[in-house]
């Protein structure tokens, strides 16, 4: 391939095939210095941002803070006309409808829930559409429950099953958007159209049809994309030839994906690195100035803040808002050993001072301990300006991932282009233990779930006897669990195939079945009850286990005591080994994440009474965390247990929430940062996976007020001294935080 | 069986905190030993007091606890010894902080310096790479009535810091109305002053977040009427000091 936009790129395997990561290597340059550099927002910047804080008012002001709905238009990549905030002002142009934070209907995912959707906000779905899809057009939900088996149905509603994607989109798909930057989409059709041409053999078997069909949408979608970049004014079949170019034709492709699919999580991957390559090249020419290359990001970044998913007031319950998930992967250290941080690092996480904390886009650090100081310092400061950061272990994933991988919504690791998932939400193992316990009967409901196995009679649980029964039902589980999935993602790829995402895609893909679970901390707190103390059951008239009385104390999850801690790392184990000898849709490849992000909380509210003392309808520990209030010995022993569960039985994602304030972190700003980074340096060091980082600000400790469960960490401390936030009592938390809001960062 | 215990190789523990900032530079493990022999009006560990209650925990045993977090506390911080009154377990400290010098572990003392110095403390202080000493009131009358004791031995025992060349943080609790008199503070100026190995100044804002723990042993809270002392209090003294 040849375009007069690579000029002045050095040349490689890039130019021959389609090859981002080949392209960074050979052209980026890598950053060690301080953040001296970053330019404030520009004054139309502050003109436009200034616009969009209006429209979030608005939003917010909002029934049910959803600020318009076009009901009459079935969102694809060319649905709509241009839409901007204010044409004038934008770098960056591009909205999913005709008007900023107006939402879209994606109805092949299902039918029922766009309308669900839509009466929570008091509109209506237009008729023509509800009789196209109730009449004419299958989706992905009639699909799946056109094949789901009695025991998934009955694990389903009974929340044995949790959160499966059978009604929404799957999302955890990244595209890599950088492709539409560098080759422009003429160059990505002709390459489709090769594949195409490799799809053509003498044994023209189901799996070749399949994925003929597939590249055959494809490349209609990539011919969409250029049409819709087109309603903006661009032609996008080139290559970009500046860094605006390259910012506008990178996020044109994401935006299709946002038109496309409502996905449960739809991340950006790792642009920024690359997209420095521009920045450099721009500012290196003299063709843009520092203040301008800032600008161009804040202006980028603020349309990702904009993206907007149509979801039901349950969906919006379960992960407490109607997150995106936007999430963009920043920093890590190459195979040579070069930093892949660069200026445009530095400028994506400024971000946040220029426009002000936010959610989105989750701008998630990949952190080695070989990150150059400075900007080790630089994140630590942002984190404790903003809690918006999240930190992965980049020296844990480097060693699978190589170093152009992203992550996908909140922990879930993937090669750019090269892999997706099948996501598949969480089984409720809390619950698997209770079943385990009564016989398969639910412990809520009495009903018989799971098939009659025998259940527990004795006074008291006896350890071996409950590891044998718990093993039987998680053979069980493991087995109902990955036949929902396959049903679910064959039916995905059947009917809400993610065209413009798989586009942007080598055509071999690896794939991932993505199973989760979620109450590990409970049930490992149970086992380690039954084993290290006397656990009473008490059952009601018809012989249902429904409460218990432990009598002593045990060891429990969160204080890096191997006695419970080895029980949680087992369990990751066995149940990823249970998972792993059932058959997968399209041959994909177990995985397994210990993540609810904040599900946490109605998985809690569906589960009874639990052996280790949590009383029916309490919260799990969201993700890996210890359930609130265990964990006694501060949060480096909540670090290192966590860091004992087993990556690569867990490889899809590790998830830990900590919170803390920030007289916690230390006294001056600096022995916050210089603190702040050696706990991340250690707990990585020990290879734990991931951590969510709020250095608590007032609002974060009036939120942590009325809910307790969501801020498991939260200690307040000053010299010599230390409380759990959660355990003052309403008057002393309302001291606190009148006190430490006075307390200067 | 307890009275059995080596007291060199046991130690009445109230609890750890893995990750300590604020007492010591860096990351810090902070392991709060049992019993006090001040009473002061104002603490906020008033459960650490009483000698009988706590538990025995092996040296061993808080060892192999501590090397958990090396890969946290290496860099620049280290363990720091708090309670209660630490020195009243100075034989066990001895044995804890060798082991800790092994592992070339940096040793911190938060003390109130109300000690006679034996020949137990000077061997523990050779193995203390810093002392954060706790100035109960430079007035000796005050000081009397605010912890119960005279300020005499903690005064000698930063002098005996001072003179065999021990760094030492001096911190003071600024409680409005009590510790943050002018004439107050100008003569712990003054004292400072005489001393040689002072690294820096701490002052410990008062505040009643420790009230609970009186309440839930049934003791009254004498300090009930005193406010938490404000930024502005601090920076009074601050000027005062000259720091």
């Amino acid at each position: 391939m040849e375009f007069k936009q690579w000029e002045n790129f050095n040349k490689g395997d890039w130019t021959e095939e389609i090859n981002v990561r080949d392209f960074i290597q050979r052209n980026y340059t890598p950053y060690e210095g301080d953040d001296s550099f970053l330019a404030k927002p520009t004054e139309k910047t502050e003109k436009l941002w200034k616009e969009v804080l209006d429209l979030y008012e608005k939003e917010s002001k909002s029934k049910g803070s959803v600020l318009d709905i076009d009901t009459k238009t079935v969102s694809t990549v060319t649905s709509h006309a241009a839409g901007y905030i204010d044409k004038d002002l934008e770098d960056i142009v591009g909205l999913q409808t005709d008007a900023p934070l107006k939402r879209a209907i994606m109805p092949f995912g299902g039918i029922r829930i766009v309308e669900k959707s839509c009466e929570a906000y008091d509109r209506h779905v237009d008729p023509e559409i509800d009789e196209i899809f109730h009449k004419y057009r299958k989706t992905h939900n009639d699909g799946v429950f056109s094949v789901y088996t009695p025991d998934v149905r009955a694990a389903r509603s009974s929340h044995l099953l949790t959160g499966l994607p059978d009604g929404y989109g799957r999302g955890r798909i990244i595209g890599d958007y950088r492709r539409v930057a560098l080759y422009g989409v003429d160059a990505l059709i002709d390459q489709k159209k090769n594949e195409m041409e490799e799809l053509d053999s003498d044994n023209f078997t189901e799996a070749i049809i399949r994925k003929r069909e597939e590249t055959t949408e494809q490349i209609q979608a990539l011919n969409a994309l250029k049409e819709m970049a087109k309603s903006y004014g661009f032609d996008i079949s080139e290559p970009a030839s500046n860094a605006k170019e390259a910012v506008q034709w990178l996020y044109f492709a994401y935006l299709a994906a946002v038109k496309d699919q409502n996905g449960a999580a739809m991340s950006i991957g790792r642009t920024s690195t690359f997209l420095d390559i521009y920045f450099e090249k721009d500012l290196k020419e003299g063709k843009i100035t520092e203040e301008e290359a800032q600008e161009i990001m804040d202006h980028f970044v603020m349309k990702l803040r904009l993206v907007r998913f149509l979801r039901t007031p349950e969906y919006n319950e379960l992960f407490s808002g109607d997150p995106v998930w936007v999430t963009e992967s920043i920093g890590g250290m190459g195979i040579d050993g070069r930093t892949l941080v660069t200026k445009n690092s530095y400028r994506v996480l400024h971000t946040l001072s220029n426009l002000g904390p936010a959610p989105e886009p989750n701008l998630t650090v990949l952190w080695s301990e070989r990150l150059p100081k400075h900007f080790k310092d630089f994140v630590a400061k942002t984190s404790i300006n903003t809690s918006s950061i999240q930190y992965e272990n980049d020296d844990l994933m480097r060693i699978t991932l190589g170093d152009d991988y992203g992550i996908a919504c909140c922990v879930s690791p993937m090669k750019i282009g090269k892999q997706m998932q099948f996501f598949g939400a969480r089984a409720n193992l809390a619950k698997t233990l209770l079943y385990a316990i009564n016989g398969g009967r639910d412990e809520i409901s009495g009903k018989q779930v799971a098939p009659k196995y025998l259940p527990i009679t004795s006074e008291y649980l006896d350890y071996d006897e409950v590891m044998d029964r718990f093993d039987t039902m998680m053979d069980y589980v493991s087995k109902i669990y990955i036949k929902a999935l396959n049903a679910i993602h064959y039916m995905h790829d059947k009917y809400s195939y993610e065209a413009i995402e798989m586009a942007l895609h080598d055509r071999h893909v690896y794939r991932t079945m993505a199973c989760g679970i979620a109450g590990l901390s409970v049930v490992a707190d149970s086992l380690s009850a039954i084993k290290y103390a006397k656990v009473k059951v008490i059952r009601d008239e018809t012989g249902l286990a429904v409460d218990y009385e432990i009598e002593g104390d045990f060891p429990k999850f969160g204080n890096d005591d191997d006695r419970v801690d080895k029980i949680a790392v087992d369990l990751v184990r066995k149940f990823y080994r249970k998972l792993k000898k059932h058959q997968t849709y399209r041959n994909s490849d177990h995985s397994l994440s210990i993540l609810t992000i904040t599900s946490n909380v109605v998985y809690g509210k569906a589960t009874g009474n639990t052996p280790d003392g949590r009383k029916a309808g309490e919260p799990f520990g969201p993700g890996a965390n210890p359930i609130h209030g265990r964990d006694i010995n501060g949060a480096l022993a909540v670090m290192n247990s966590i860091a004992k569960l087993p990556f690569d039985s867990a490889s899809d994602g590790i998830s830990f929430t900590f919170a803390i304030t920030p007289g916690t972190l230390g006294k001056t700003e600096e022995s916050k940062i210089d603190n702040l980074v050696n706990m991340l340096d250690g707990y990585f060091k020990q290879t734990a996976h991931h951590i969510n980082v709020n250095v608590f600000d007032r609002s974060l400790l009036e939120d942590a007020m009325e809910h307790p469960e969501k801020y498991p960490q939260l200690t307040i401390r000053v010299s010599g001294y230390a409380v759990k936030f959660t355990k003052l009592t309403r008057e002393q938390q309302l001291d606190v935080i009148n006190r430490t809001i006075h307390e200067k960062i | 069986m307890e009275e059995n215990l080596d007291l060199r190789y046991y130690a009445k523990v109230h609890s750890v905190e893995s990750f300590g900032t604020v007492d010591g530079p860096g990351i810090r493990f902070i392991l709060f030993l049992q019993g006090c022999n001040l009473q002061c009006k104002y603490c906020h560990n008033r459960d650490t007091w009483d000698l009988n209650q706590g538990q025995y925990r092996s040296l061993e045993d808080i060892l192999t606890q501590v090397k958990k977090y090396k890969n946290y506390i290496m860099p620049n911080g280290g363990v720091t010894v708090t309670g209660g009154e630490p020195l009243l377990q100075v034989k066990f400290l001895i044995e804890f902080f060798k082991e800790l010098k092994k592992e070339k572990i940096h040793t911190c003392i938060d003390t109130s310096g109300m000690v006679s110095i034996t020949d137990d403390i000077k061997q523990l202080l050779e193995l203390t790479d810093l002392v954060l000493l706790d100035i109960k009131h430079i007035n000796d009358e005050k000081c009397k009535q605010l912890v119960g004791f005279s300020n005499k031995l903690e005064l000698e025992f930063a002098k005996y810091l001072s003179d065999n060349g021990i760094k030492m943080w001096l911190r003071q609790v600024i409680i409005p109305g009590y510790t943050d008199k002018r004439e107050d503070i100008l003569e712990l100026k003054k004292f400072i002053k005489t001393l040689k190995t002072v690294e820096k100044v701490e002052l410990l804002p008062y505040h009643s977040m420790g009230k609970y723990k009186w309440e839930k042993l049934n003791i009254k809270y004498e300090l009930e009427n005193v406010k938490d002392a404000s930024q502005d209090d601090i920076n009074k003294v601050k000027e005062l000091l000259g720091i």
